[in-house]
Parts: C-alpha cells; sequence; structure tokens
C-alpha cells in the first residue's frame, strides 16, 4: 500500500463515522415554525409576490373581483345573494392563502437553520500577516474588512474569520458550527485538507491561512443563502411545469370566459333562464385551474432541498438537486464507500517449513508498534487466532522502522533480528539483498491473494544489520539467514447491505462504477465481492475524468463524490458533483453539492431524494389535473340550474342545491391544499422499482386517486353544508 | 350495434391494419433516402422538378428555414388559388361559364384548400369551373397533404437526430411526399372510384328528361334536371387520401357520382385512415423502434373505438325527441330503424355512423350523411372528435405530430412521476418544448372557444344560424371546431357564405394550421439539438400498455376539460332535453 493511500484509508477509515445533524430537526409542524409560517403566509397575500406564481395570481384576482361583487351586492344590485358571494370570496382568499403557507412552510425550516448558522457568522477577529509566515508583522482587523488572498494566523482558541486554504502548519479544529460533528479534525497544510471554513474553531497548534473568499460570498454565506431559500431559483424542471400550469390556466381561462356570452346566447334562443353569474364563472375557474399543484409547487422544491439538508448535503443550487434524480451512472471510491475503510489481516500463510504461530509471532512483532489499522489487525488477529499477548516493544528493547516510501517496507529491530512486512516485490528485493531467496510457493500464495481481492503482505526475517552475532547462536543457523516467513492476507471487508443497494439501484436503471487505486485483479474480484456493475482500477484523475467524458458522451448523467484537489477536474466535469467537507477548497468548488459528513455513500442517498422531488412533483400534477373531472360534474350542472334546469342530469352525486354544489367544489380545492402539505413536504414515498412499475403505481395512487377523493370530498362537504344550513 | 356494422367496422380495421406496415415502411424508406420501386420509376420525374425549381434538396435546413419555406409555399398557394378563383370567367375549361367567385368566399376557400381544411362555404357544382377544381383544388389537395407529412417527417426525423442543427429540407420532403406517396396511391384510388362509377370527364353538364316531372316551390312544370359532371373521381381520390375532405359536389360522398356504392364507400374511409395509420409505423421505424409507432397508433384506437360505438348506437337508437311518439323506428328485416335522416339508404345507418366517426376522427371532413341531422350525441362525436384537437389518426402528418405533442406533455407528467426529469425517446424535454406543447394545444382550443364567442353575440353571426335553441349554439361551435382543427365537415345548418363567417373561419383555418406546425417545427428544431439519453430501467417506457392508457387519459382530459361546459351547453343538454319531452 502506497503512503497516499494508506493515509487516504486513514481518513476515510473512521469507523465511528456519525451522522450528525446540526439542523433543527422534529416534526413537520413544529410549532414556531407553524407560527412563522402563518404570518408569512398573511405577507405573501402582495399581488407582487402572487403575481410570480401565474396559476395563484389567477386565484387571487378572482378573490378580489368576487369582494368586489360582495360590495355591488350589498349595495342591492348584486348578480347573486350577498352572503353567496361572501362565502365563495372567503373560500378563495382561504386557497391563496392556504398556497401561501405551504410555501412558508417550506421556508420555515429553512429559516431555522439559517438562524442557526448565522450564529456562527458573528464578526470575528482576525490576525493579519503581511506574509505568510509566522513572525512577520500582525495587524489585527475585522473579519469582515479581510479580501480574498488576505493572509491570518489563527491560533488554538481562535474562530476562523475566512474561509482558506493552509499554507503553513497544522491544527485540530472543532467544525461543529458547520457541520454539528463535534469531534475536531485536523486540517493541515499540503495535501487534501487544508482547507477551513469560516466559522469553525482552531482547538490546538496555531495555523496560518490564505483567504480563499471575499466576505458575503464565504461557504457560510452560502449555506445561509441556500437553507434560507433566499436565492432559490426556479429549476429547469420547474419552469417548464409551470409553463405547463400556465398554459392549462390559459385555456381554463377561455374555457370559463366564453361560457358567459355562450350563456346569454343560451338564454336568449331558450327564451327561459338566466345567464351563468361572474361569481359562478369565477367559482368554476378557480376549481378547474390547477390551484393544487400550483399552490404547492415551490414547497416541494423548497422541500426537497430541506431533504437534502436534512442529510447534511448542501447543494449549491436546486438545478443540482434536480439532475441527481436523472444520474445515470454512479461513480464511487471503493474505499469507504464500498468497502470499510481499512484492510484487515484475516490470515497467516506461513512458508514452507514455517509454522504458523511462528509468522504469527513474527507478524505481530513486526506490527506493535505499527499504529495504522492494518498494523492493529494484525495484532488483533495474531491474538484470536494464537493467544499471542501483546508485549511491549520497550521492553524487549526493539526499534521500530516505519513505513518509507523509499524501502517501502515497515518492521522492528529485536532480538538482534530484523522482521519486515510488505508487498512482494519489496521483500523481494529485501530479502535477496541479504543473501536468501524468495520462495516459490509464497509468491504464489501471494498471487493468489491478490487474484481474491486481498492484499498480501509478506514477512520476512534477516540478522539485524551490523549486529555480530555468533555463528552458533541457540535458534540455530535459521535464524541467521534471511528468509521469508509467510504471508499476512489483508481483505477489504465490503460493508454489508451494500451490495443490495447496488442491486436496487440496478433495478431503478442506475449503473455503479467503483473507482480504486488497486490493480485490476484487486478490482475485479472486490467488485464481484460488492455487486458493483463495472470498476476502474488503477484510477488516476484522468482516467477518471476520461470515464466520466465517455459516459456523458453517450447521453448519460454521471455522479460522483470527491475530495482531494485532484478530483477537483472530474468533479468539475460531472453532472452531480458531492464534494466532501473535509475536502479542499478546490474540490468544494469544483462540485455542485458539499456533503457535511464526508460520507462518500451519501451519493445513494442523493439520487434518492432528488428522485423523490420529482415524483412528488408528477404525482400532485397528475392529482390536481384529475380531482377536475368530479368539480366538473359539481359546478356544470350548478352552474346552468337557471338556464338549463334539465342538466340536473349530471349531478351524478346529487349535491343538495347549485349553491352548495359550488361551494363544496370551492371548499374542497381550498382544503385538498392544506390536506397536501404534508405530502408535499415530505415527499411521497421513494420506491426503489423499475419506471414501469412506478408508473403504475403512482398513477394509480395519484391518478385514479385523483378521480375518486374529490367525489368523494366534494359529496361530504355538500353534506355537512346541508346539514349546517350553510347553503 | 346490428351484426351488420360491428361486421363492418371489424372488416373497416382489418383493411387500414393490413396496409399499416408495408405503407409505412415504404415511406419510411422513401424519406430516410433509400431506394424504393417507386424511386427508379419516378425518379427522373423528381429530379425534373428539382432542376427546374432550382433546388438543392439536400440542403439541410434548420427548423427556422424549414418554417419559412412552408410557410413561404403555402402563401403562394393562397395566392395562386385565390387569383385562379377571381379570374375563373376568363380561364378555360369552364363549360357551364361560372364567374368570378366573390372575394369573401374566394379568400375563405383559398386558405381551406391550402391549410388541408376544405371548409365549403360554396357548392361546388354551382360555383367552381372543371379547371379552377382540378388545377386549383385539387393540386391543393396534393400539396397541402403534402406540406403535413413534411412537417410531421421533420419532426420524426429530430428524434433520431442528435446534436444537430437541422431538421431536413422541406422541399425534399414535400416532393417525395407528392410525388412518391400521394400520386401513385391517388392513381390507384381514382381508377376504384371510377370503376364504381364515380365520374371523370370534361364534357359539360346533361340535362336529361325526368321519368316523372314535378312542380317547384312556385308551382310550375319541370320535367327536366341537369346533372352536374366534371374531373371528380381524380379529385376525389386525393380527397380521402390526403384527408382534405373538400367534395367536388355539394353534397359530398352523399352525391351518388362521388360516392356510388358501398364498395366506393369502404374504399373511401379506408383512404381516409390509410396515411395517418400508416406515417405511425414509419415513425416506429425511422426512431429505430417500432414499437413506438404502434403504441401511438394503438391510443388512436382506443380512442377511436368507444367513439364509434357511441355514433353507431345513438343513430341506431333513433331520434330521442320522437322516443315517446307513435313512430316504429326499430331495426327489422324491412326496416333500417333508428335515426335515418340525413342519412342515405344505400348506406344505412352503420355505414354513415362509421363514415362520420372517421372523416372526423381524421381531419378529412368528407362526409356521406348530413352531421346536422345526426342525433345530440351522434353529432357529439364528430364535434368531439375535432375538438380533441385532430389527433385520432387527425390529419395526414398533422394527426402524428398532434399525438405526439400530446405524447410529449403525458410524458412530461409521467416522467416526473418515476423520478427523473422527462424524456421521450431519449429527448429531455424541458422548457422549451413545453412553451411550443403548450401553444400547440392552447391555439386550436382558444380559436374554437373566442371564435364561437364572437359568433353567438354578434349580429352578423347569429344571422346565419338556422336552428333555435342548443343545437343552433352546437352548429356554431362545430363550425369553429372544424375550421380551427382543419377538418372541413360542417353542421349544414348554418349558413356560412356569409362575409363574416367567410372572414372568420378563414382566419380560424389559418391559425389553427399554421399556429400548430410553426411550434411542432420548432420542437423539432430543439429536439434535433438534443442529446440523446440511453434507455434503462429507470426511464419510462412509451411503447407499454400503460403509457398508451395514460396519453390516452391526457389527451382525453385535456380535451375534454376544455370543451365539456361548452359541449354541456349544445349537444349534452338537447340529448338530455330531447329525451325527457
Amino acid at each position: 500500500m502506497s503512503a497516499s493511500a494508506l493515509a487516504r484509508s486513514q481518513r476515510k477509515g473512521n469507523p465511528h463515522a456519525r451522522h450528525a445533524h446540526f439542523h433543527v430537526k422534529g416534526h413537520l409542524l413544529e410549532g414556531h415554525i407553524v407560527k412563522r409560517a402563518m404570518v408569512d403566509a398573511l405577507k405573501k397575500l402582495d399581488p407582487r409576490h402572487q403575481i410570480k406564481n401565474p396559476v395563484m395570481f389567477v386565484v387571487w384576482v378572482g378573490s378580489v373581483l368576487t369582494l368586489g361583487l360582495f360590495a355591488q351586492a350589498l349595495s342591492g344590485h348584486g348578480e347573486a345573494k350577498a352572503p353567496f358571494i361572501l362565502a365563495i370570496s372567503l373560500w378563495l382568499w382561504f386557497t391563496v392563502y392556504f398556497a401561501n403557507f405551504a410555501e412558508a412552510m417550506a421556508e420555515g425550516r429553512g429559516k431555522a437553520q439559517a438562524d442557526a448558522l448565522r450564529q456562527a457568522k458573528k464578526s470575528i477577529e482576525a490576525k493579519k500577516l503581511e506574509s505568510p509566515s509566522r513572525s512577520a508583522p500582525m495587524r489585527k482587523v475585522d473579519s469582515s474588512q479581510l479580501r480574498k488572498g488576505d493572509i491570518v494566523l489563527i491560533e488554538a482558541g481562535d474562530l476562523v474569520p475566512c474561509d482558506g486554504e493552509i499554507v503553513e502548519g497544522i491544527a485540530s479544529i472543532n467544525e461543529s458550527a458547520v457541520t454539528g460533528e463535534s469531534a475536531p479534525v485536523v486540517r493541515e497544510s499540503g495535501g487534501d485538507r487544508s482547507a477551513v471554513v469560516a466559522g469553525t474553531r482552531v482547538l490546538s497548534d496555531w495555523i496560518i491561512v490564505r483567504a480563499a473568499a471575499n466576505p458575503g460570498e464565504t461557504f457560510l454565506d452560502r449555506m445561509i443563502s441556500m437553507v434560507e431559500g433566499a436565492k432559490r431559483h426556479k429549476t429547469p424542471n420547474e419552469i417548464a411545469l409551470n409553463i405547463l400550469l400556465a398554459a392549462l390556466t390559459i385555456v381554463f381561462l377561455l374555457a370559463t370566459v366564453t361560457l358567459l356570452p355562450f350563456s346569454l346566447f343560451s338564454v336568449k334562443v331558450a327564451g327561459s333562464g338566466q345567464p351563468v353569474t361572474i361569481t359562478v364563472l369565477v367559482a368554476l375557474l378557480v376549481c378547474l385551474i390547477p390551484t393544487t399543484i400550483g399552490g404547492l409547487l415551490s414547497a416541494i422544491g423548497i422541500a426537497g432541498m430541506d431533504r437534502m439538508i436534512q442529510a447534511n448535503v448542501i447543494a449549491t443550487s436546486g438545478r443540482a438537486v434536480e439532475a441527481a434524480g436523472d444520474v445515470d451512472v454512479l461513480l464511487l471510491d471503493k474505499t469507504g464507500t464500498i468497502t470499510l475503510g481499512n484492510r484487515q489481516a484475516t490470515k497467516f500463510h506461513p512458508a514452507p517449513g514455517i509454522s504458523e504461530i511462528d509468522l504469527a509471532s513474527a507478524a505481530q512483532l513486526a506490527s506493535l508498534a505499527d499504529e495504522t489499522p492494518e498494523g492493529r489487525s494484525i495484532v488483533v488477529l495474531a491474538k484470536e487466532k494464537w493467544g499471542l499477548r501483546e508485549r511491549s516493544v520497550r521492553e524487549m528493547g526493539a526499534v521500530f522502522v516505519p513505513f518509507s516510501a523509499h524501502t517501502r517496507m515497515s518492521g522492528v529491530n529485536v532480538e538482534e533480528r530484523e522482521l519486515r512486512k510488505g508487498a512482494t516485490d519489496a521483500l523481494d528485493a529485501y530479502v535477496q539483498a541479504k543473501g536468501g531467496t524468495f520462495p516459490d510457493a509464497v509468491r504464489a500464495t501471494a498471487l493468489t491473494i491478490a487474484k481474491q481481492g486481498g492484499t498480501p503482505l509478506v514477512v520476512a526475517s534477516a540478522p539485524e544489520a551490523g549486529a555480530h552475532s555468533g555463528t552458533d547462536s541457540p535458534a540455530g543457523s535459521d535464524m541467521n539467514r534471511a528468509r521469508v516467513l509467510g504471508v499476512v492476507e489483508l481483505k477489504d471487508i465490503v460493508k454489508g447491505g451494500i451490495k443490495e443497494r447496488f442491486a436496487e439501484l440496478r433495478a431503478i436503471g442506475i449503473k455503479t462504477v467503483m473507482i480504486t487505486g488497486d490493480n485490476p485483479l484487486t478490482a475485479a474480484a472486490i467488485a464481484a465481492e460488492a455487486g458493483v456493475d463495472d470498476f476502474l482500477a488503477e484510477a488516476t484523475p484522468e482516467a477518471k475524468l476520461r470515464l466520466i467524458r465517455d459516459h456523458q458522451s453517450g447521453g448519460k448523467l454521471v455522479a460522483m463524490t470527491g475530495d482531494g484537489t485532484n478530483d477537483a477536474p472530474a468533479l468539475a466535469q460531472a453532472d452531480v458533483a458531492v464534494a466532501m467537507n473535509s475536502g479542499t477548497q478546490a474540490a468544494k468548488e469544483a462540485g455542485n453539492m458539499v456533503d457535511l459528513d464526508s460520507n462518500p455513500t451519501k451519493l445513494i442517498e442523493i439520487v434518492e431524494i432528488g428522485k423523490q422531488l420529482l415524483m412528488t412533483r408528477g404525482a400532485l400534477t397528475t392529482f390536481s389535473i384529475a380531482n377536475d373531472i368530479a368539480k366538473y360534474f359539481a359546478i356544470i350542472p350548478a352552474a346552468f340550474a337557471v338556464t338549463y334546469p334539465s342538466l340536473d342530469r349530471l349531478n351524478v352525486m346529487r349535491l343538495a342545491t347549485p349553491q352548495s354544489a359550488i361551494m363544496s367544489a370551492v371548499i374542497f380545492n381550498a382544503l385538498i391544499i392544506v390536506v397536501l402539505i404534508p405530502l408535499a413536504l415530505r415527499g411521497i414515498r421513494y420506491r426503489a422499482l423499475g419506471a414501469d412499475a412506478l408508473l403504475r403505481r403512482n398513477l394509480g395512487l395519484y391518478g385514479l386517486g385523483g378521480i375518486v377523493v374529490p367525489f368523494v370530498g366534494i359529496k361530504i362537504i355538500d353534506v355537512l353544508l346541508a346539514f349546517l344550513h350553510l347553503a | 350495434m346490428s351484426l351488420h356494422g360491428l361486421v363492418q367496422i371489424a372488416l373497416f380495421f382489418g383493411a387500414v391494419f393490413a396496409t399499416t406496415k408495408p405503407l409505412g415502411a415504404y415511406m419510411a424508406r422513401v424519406f430516410a433516402r433509400e431506394a424504393t420501386f417507386a424511386g427508379r420509376v419516378l425518379g427522373p420525374l423528381e429530379r425534373l422538378v428539382y432542376r427546374a425549381a432550382r433546388i438543392d434538396h439536400r440542403a439541410e435546413m434548420t427548423w427556422k428555414t424549414y418554417a419559412l419555406a412552408a410557410l413561404t409555399f403555402n402563401l403562394v398557394g393562397i395566392v395562386a388559388l385565390y387569383t385562379l378563383q377571381r379570374m375563373q370567367g376568363i380561364l378555360p375549361g369552364n363549360p357551364q361559364a361560372m364567374g368570378a367567385v366573390p372575394p369573401d368566399l374566394a379568400w375563405n376557400t383559398a386558405i381551406s384548400f391550402v391549410t388541408n381544411t376544405d371548409w365549403q362555404a360554396y357548392s361546388g357544382e354551382a360555383t367552381m369551373s372543371y379547371f379552377v377544381q382540378a388545377a386549383g383544388l385539387t393540386v391543393q389537395n396534393f400539396v397541402s397533404a403534402a406540406t403535413g407529412i413534411a412537417a410531421a417527417i421533420a419532426l420524426i426525423r429530430s428524434f433520431s437526430r442528435r446534436n444537430s442543427q437541422s431538421i431536413g429540407n422541406f422541399w425534399f420532403d414535400l416532393v417525395r411526399a407528392t410525388l412518391f406517396v400521394l400520386l401513385p396511391l391517388a392513381c390507384v384510388v381514382a381508377l376504384v372510384l371510377a370503376s364504381q362509377g364515380v365520374v371523370q370527364t370534361w364534357d359539360p353538364y346533361v340535362t336529361i328528361p325526368l321519368v316523372e316531372s314535378t312542380k317547384d316551390a312556385s308551382g310550375n312544370t319541370v320535367a327536366h334536371q341537369i346533372l352536374a359532371l366534371g374531373p371528380a373521381a381524380s379529385q376525389i381520390a386525393i380527397k380521402h387520401l390526403g384527408t382534405n375532405g373538400g367534395g367536388f359536389f355539394n353534397a359530398n360522398s352523399a352525391h351518388p357520382f362521388e360516392n356510388p356504392t358501398p364498395l366506393s364507400n369502404f374504399v373511401e374511409m379506408w383512404a381516409i385512415f390509410a396515411i395517418p395509420s400508416a406515417l405511425c409505423f414509419a415513425f416506429g421505424k425511422m426512431v429505430g423502434d417500432a414499437r413506438q409507432g404502434w403504441a401511438v397508433l394503438a391510443a388512436m384506437t382506443v380512442l377511436f373505438v368507444p367513439m364509434i360505438a357511441l355514433c353507431t348506437l345513438s343513430e341506431q337508437a333513433g331520434n330521442p325527441a320522437l322516443r315517446n311518439l307513435p313512430v316504429d323506428d326499430v331495426q327489422s328485416l324491412l326496416s333500417a330503424g333508428g335515426n335515418m335522416e340525413g342519412k342515405e339508404v344505400r348506406f344505412g345507418i352503420s355505414a354513415s355512423a362509421l363514415f362520420a366517426t372517421v372523416t372526423t376522427a381524421a381531419s378529412c371532413g368528407a362526409v356521406n350523411a348530413m352531421h346536422d341531422s345526426l342525433t345530440p350525441l351522434g353529432g357529439l362525436v364528430p364535434m368531439g372528435l375535432m375538438q380533441l384537437g385532430e389527433v385520432v389518426f387527425g390529419g395526414v402528418g398533422s394527426g402524428l405530430y398532434g399525438i405526439l405533442v400530446f405524447a410529449i406533455i403525458a410524458v412530461f407528467v409521467g416522467g416526473l412521476m418515476v423520478g427523473r426529469t422527462p424524456e421521450y425517446l431519449g429527448k429531455k424535454i424541458e422548457s422549451f418544448e413545453m412553451k411550443m406543447a403548450s401553444l400547440v394545444i392552447l391555439i386550436p382550443a382558444s380559436v374554437v372557444l373566442v371564435g364561437t364567442a364572437v359568433a353567438v353575440v354578434t349580429a352578423a353571426g347569429q344571422k346565419g344560424i338556422a336552428n333555435p335553441g342548443a343545437h343552433g349554439f352546437s352548429e356554431v361551435l362545430y363550425a369553429f371546431s372544424s375550421a380551427a382543427n382543419n377538418n372541413g365537415s360542417a353542421f349544414a345548418g348554418l349558413s356560412v357564405n356569409s362575409v363574416f363567417y367567410n372572414i372568420a373561419t378563414g382566419l380560424a383555418m389559418l391559425i389553427g394550421r399554421f399556429g400548430v406546425m410553426v411550434p411542432v417545427l420548432a420542437i423539432a428544431g430543439s429536439l434535433a439539438k438534443k442529446k440523446l439519453v440511453p434507455p434503462s430501467l429507470g426511464t419510462l417506457p412509451t411503447h407499454t400498455l400503460l403509457f398508451v392508457t395514460m396519453l390516452v387519459g391526457v389527451i382525453v382530459l385535456v380535451g375534454a376539460l376544455t370543451f365539456i361546459p361548452a359541449l354541456a351547453l349544445g349537444p349534452i343538454v338537447e340529448q338530455i332535453a330531447s329525451s325527457k319531452s
């Protein structure tokens, strides 16, 4: 294992990775959010706000118009009874208010989170340096005066005043203000862990940081504006849907507006009856235009972003959330996503003539001082299998030889022996240099292990260089020759349940590609074990970029996670690019989402949230349009009861009176928005099914349901109205 | 429904579906520039046309250029047809010495034939000379149909292209549709019709003595009858094949010289559906997945079947107003029963109801019975079919592009429900497509509603209405539904040869045709530019029964929701009211 790969696996292999949630969690209808939303919904009655939503604006105009008709009726020249007009008008106002309330509710949670984030974003005193050196002259300035490129010193106990890149030093930092994770993280200059975020606190040591953003453009600022929805732009699909809804609204507007001349003509030629009233036409119009989806559309979008935030993912745009639903190919890093972060020793394979316990003992000794997870796992295995207790290396006078890129081995010098472990070729060279031979049997074992997806770690011993041991030492002449003791098999442990997860993804048409630095043999074995569709072995940043481009030129949408600066080009190229919060500034800027938990498996969740958002939108649109059938049966006979009484035959619901029929339809139309708010905020249930099965299910639930529910609902309201003698 | 009626419908569909695949496959080859037998025979003629018109038929066009070419070509057609009618008196081929057609009627007729509507505010044998019928109207019957096919082919092509700025060459599509598709078929159909007795002559009208003399309204004895003749068979073949519908004679296909026998009736009905159904197959073939074409055809058929059932059953059930009177309208061996008013005895109820449904499902508009005399519900069927946007088979080309726009809308909603942004045949459906698709739905619907509203509130509009009450309203609604959706049939009770109706329906036809075709070409342009997303398990399949159901649902909902209030004041109330009295 190379040094950098070791570092990577250590970083990602946090076995205690927690899903920390900093945000306000709780019941959908949490008290203070509801209260705030109720007030906000009133504020949103402003026509300048309403006009942004063409469907609801039509309702708003209808509300104003009927209010005017009510005033006219009060003055004695009304087209219908004043209380009836007032009742219609009030319910139209309720319809608008409920739609506003839905939007305000969706925004509410975001606002609460934004408030929490703002706590972290108070003005901070920054220690500005003239040059990137600890001894450079320092000046204390306010963080708001820092500009991109400024150099600051941050010492233990200081808050980080700006987003930036560490140019010198190493420090442990508490990032809970941003991530909600209170365990400190280490950040250091160079490499992939050099980014710091404004508002976090340095716990120990000191760092010199170059500011990467101007005030107001920091990560925290972006997060606040994202969760608050202040800079929320409609997503492309939302715009397209809005166009369809606006077109339907215009069609229905024409259908109802032309009913006035039609009914005037009908009255004239029938020679009896009265033309339809404007109040009834407005009621009909509002019932027909897609108010349900029109009222809930923006709430659905905001709630989708919010669910992302609940998963501790900050998307830089709603567009990215939408694209997540469209993803065809997932590029997943092997380490941390598919396998547990570290390889573990699973078996000792002694060389010919060596007992397994000798190998275990030597391997344990060589690993005692080795603090890498691999090293620890060897000690654990030796203890489990042979009951070898940990020995104190220091007492034995052993000298630890750490891993170096030059020798590519580590080990220990003890009792005039050198014990070494490392990759096959490194140990081959070592043994031969020491005058020993590398047994073919061991070579074959190592190859088999590699083929099966494991990592062979060869253990060898040799007399300590420069040590003069007698030729007849008690341990026998064997001890004086360099020789191979055997192989320790390290295996990647594939995460539990991941295979099922990939099968689900396959069922919904998403291809998974494992990205790994391993050789193709090892990669193939792990790929087969984990059940991914494809793998990219010995992956370099260039190979990754090429793979993404290949898929994209075939028309596919690609999602990936990344954290290092060398991931940046691939992240920029991918359609959905999730940067780890622990990653570099460059990676975060190249991606369109940041995962605060730095958990690569999150990608799957992100795709599900994206799909759920789109499904909710489609389901409620279908429901909304399907509702119209019942409303026609309620309103048409009622509206023309005065012109053509025989049309009462169409009153299949047997609604009590024309007034109660129209009232019931309008009331149902308003209440259904409230009823559906929880669904819009939570999203419809996501299921890993193929498209055909999903369509069948949702079309049945929301299409057929949308036809049936209003028949029942309107009838119930009508019965209630008749019972209460309200209409 | 009588056994005879059922057998007729089954035979009819058998004949239509039998030719769907071979004709569709042939058209796919023709427009993909592949070698065909017709190409070898007609190739020299085609090349001659290109050379004479100095057309580079391989030059690729953007959607704007394509649309501009189509619009220009049709504008020239309107001007030419208008001029021919106005100069009729001094042109040859005019044995009856017909004078110039009045300006408002000439404008209406010119637009009508160029837009493939063939709405006729005139009576052919009393207004148009042989020359104008043959060189003006028949020519437009060919090229207006070819324009529709061209636009449909451009749209189909856009699905199979990727990252392309162009959607083909209008002139190539137009010439090929005319020469390779319409002309050979029209020749065959014309010969079959002539064999059944459809007239084809340049001789003047003949006067024959009546077997039994009679008296006219003013009491004078009438002993002779004038029989109108003309080059009819050649025009009638294309009238059906091109879903034009403009009759040579006023009575259209009810006229014995235009549709003499049950066999000619059958052939004429087949000819209406032949190309619209074959184009569905060509669509599937050209986008590389025949199932897609069959799915579209299935949706059309599913929409058609209940309509034909409703129409036939309503007509067979008889006039609801007569139900309580001592009238025997029960079907028996000796009596057709049902509502025979306005129907030809040689066709009877089944063939008349089927013809009425076929001619309005497709935007043909030829009639073999008087639609004004259909029962209220029977008359609702043709009106409803037109209001659905002429997508149930529809006009040649226009029916296919119409239903594909509905498919785009169905995919948009359905695609979201499977958790992806919508895509149809690998093309993402985004805001531009939705904008244009919205226009396609909005434009004809608003023309129908606004046109009807204007007609019923203005004195000029009300003057033409013959029947009082709800039926009068139905007549106006039918007229604008027919004009805006380019059908051309009429509830003849309305007198439409007035300046008001000539101008109003002329505008309705113009907007209804090009207000749809241009947005469709815009969609084609946008789709051609997009990349192709390969299908996966997560992609909404658009060839399944489920999708067909959904497509039918969208068409019915959009059509029904728009027009139910208006229909309630027309045929629906008429049916309910007359069955009560």
